[in-house]
């Protein structure tokens, strides 16, 4: 009982970073119907950022801090320089640039940084006997940082006018013209916050698997399954989805397929989604009429 | 009267169709003007390429200042309203948002008595507020959209077939409360029609497009007079 309550607990712990990673993915895909390949690669390219300024003497909140500022900024310029021109191109095409963004990141972390693996400093202290060692510090810390994330973005998106502008951008591009708004800009800001939440997520999960230039590989496998199972187009099916995804992963691999096959669940979740509930738990079926 | 809008020698269209061959036309500041037509003449790509949302050749003067080219998003902030052809509604927020979503562009403190005068006008709205707007009969939608771009608060207000899939009886419902409203709002509408008799009814001038050019203008009074525009588009 008490292994198994490790289990969930840990797995609530990771699948609070899906979860943030998931809403990065759902994001954008809310707003450009696209999936962000490289989401992965920009969040390990921040966390290095963070690492940088760790090791310049920096404490760790203050990086932390910065490496949202940078993050964002990064993530505003890629929509701007690259996604921009490819606003009316093929699908196709985008993936191309996705795909391309995923192997600049991925390349130029490791040329930056080296690839060798490196630890990634915790901000929470190394024991704390209150939990009761069901869960570690650090798990217990990430989840909550997740979860302020996760209600911050939620109180931005329905309580602020940026928040609503955003959101009658990515649902309804043309209205929202014409009633004043500033499309690219919101697409522009919403690729910066996606890029932030991405970077917390790379920031929290380092502690844990180490920070190597792959290290979101499999985390983006795990994220993009929790998205769809909570529902692509869903920010709050995606954080439910992340979570799920943590902990069945952990659960089936302590008990089911072990550590080896615990990757391959993460695509059978995906193909038993995409097979069986293509919306997803809470995304809506879009029905269109022809 | 001066004119808010002027518009001379209009191109637009699609990829490579053209939908309006140069046509010149004028709105008057404070009147209703109407744009009368049959399916296909070119109405509503007319107001279209007014907001900046088609591929356009030629002069827009809206309020002293050129607008052919820019973004839609800064013609609406400079002050042209536009209720689009299908209503253009916010279907998956509900109709409060979509109200605060008419303004968004405003900074000024009086957006909340403006969306309590919208209610004036659309008490159904009220009624509504926190409904998924999606979910609204399409009079509501109708209303939601002039109430909307109605807190844009623009000089110029540009309706594409406000009577489009309504009942007969809203119809005249709705028509009354534009009547109201260009009369209190002391607001330019540029009004695009397919019930002829309505618009005319509403308008102070017309203007009839035939495949993409103008062949009539003048008076709405006097157009209703007319015996071509009579029997093709008033029906006796």
């Amino acid at each position: 009982m008490q292994a198994l309550l490790h289990q969930i607990f840990s797995g609530i712990a990771t699948g609070g970073i899906y979860a943030s990673v998931a809403l990065a993915l759902v994001m954008i895909y809310q707003a450009t119907h696209h999936v962000n390949f490289a989401q992965g690669e920009m969040a390990t390219f921040s966390t290095y950022i963070a690492l940088t300024l760790i090791n310049y003497g920096l404490s760790y909140w203050l990086a932390f801090l910065i490496t949202l500022v940078v993050s964002f900024i990064i993530g505003l310029i890629i929509e701007r320089v690259l996604m921009r021109p490819m606003a009316s191109a093929p699908v196709l095409s985008s993936v191309g640039v996705f795909i391309g963004l995923l192997l600049i990141f991925n390349s130029v972390t490791g040329w930056l940084f080296s690839y060798t693996v490196k630890a990634f400093p915790s901000p929470f202290p190394e024991a704390m006997p209150a939990l009761g060692g069901w869960v570690s510090p650090h798990e217990a810390g990430a989840t909550a940082v997740t979860l302020i994330v996760l209600l911050l973005v939620y109180g931005f998106f329905r309580f602020t006018r940026l928040g609503l502008a955003m959101r009658a951008a990515a649902y309804n591009p043309v209205s929202a013209r014409l009633v004043g708004i500033r499309v690219g800009w919101m697409l522009a800001l919403g690729w910066g916050l996606a890029a932030a939440i991405g970077a917390i997520a790379g920031m929290m999960i380092a502690p844990i698997v180490f920070l190597d230039p792959n290290m979101m590989a499999g985390i983006l496998l795990y994220a993009f399954a929790g998205a769809l199972l909570g529902g692509i187009d869903n920010p709050l099916g995606a954080v439910i989805g992340g979570f799920a995804v943590g902990v069945i992963e952990n659960i089936a691999g302590a008990y089911l397929v072990g550590a080896e096959l615990k990757l391959t669940l993460a695509l059978v979740i995906i193909l038993g989604v995409l097979v069986l509930k293509p919306a997803g738990l809470l995304g809506r079926a879009v029905v269109s009429r022809v | 009267m001066p004119a808010l809008l002027e518009v001379n020698d209009l191109y637009a269209g699609y990829g490579e169709t053209t939908v309006l061959h140069g046509i010149s036309f004028a709105v008057a500041a404070g009147g209703v003007t109407t744009l009368l037509g049959a399916n296909g003449a070119g109405k509503t790509t007319t107001l279209r390429a007014l907001s900046g949302m088609v591929r356009t050749q030629g002069e827009i003067v809206f309020a002293g200042a050129r607008i052919a080219g820019r973004a839609s998003e800064e013609i609406a902030r400079a002050g042209i309203g536009h209720v689009p052809d299908g209503r253009g509604t916010f279907l998956e927020l509900s109709v409060e948002e979509n109200l605060r979503l008419g303004a968004i562009s405003r900074r000024d403190p009086g957006i909340k008595d403006d969306i309590a005068r919208m209610f004036g006008y659309f008490p159904r709205l009220a009624e509504r507020l926190r409904q998924q707007a999606g979910t609204l009969s399409g009079g509501e939608q109708q209303m939601l959209a002039i109430a909307r771009a109605l807190l844009l608060r623009p000089k110029l207000l540009l309706l594409d077939e406000p009577s489009f899939g309504l009942a007969p009886l809203l119809v005249a419902e709705v028509f009354e409360i534009l009547g109201q409203i260009s009369r209190a709002e002391r607001m330019s509408i540029l009004l695009v029609e397919q019930n002829a008799n309505l618009a005319l009814g509403l308008a102070d001038h017309a203007y009839l497009l035939e495949t993409g050019r103008i062949v009539m203008s003048g008076l709405a009074a006097s157009m209703r007079e007319n015996e071509a525009i009579r029997r093709s588009y008033l029906g006796y």
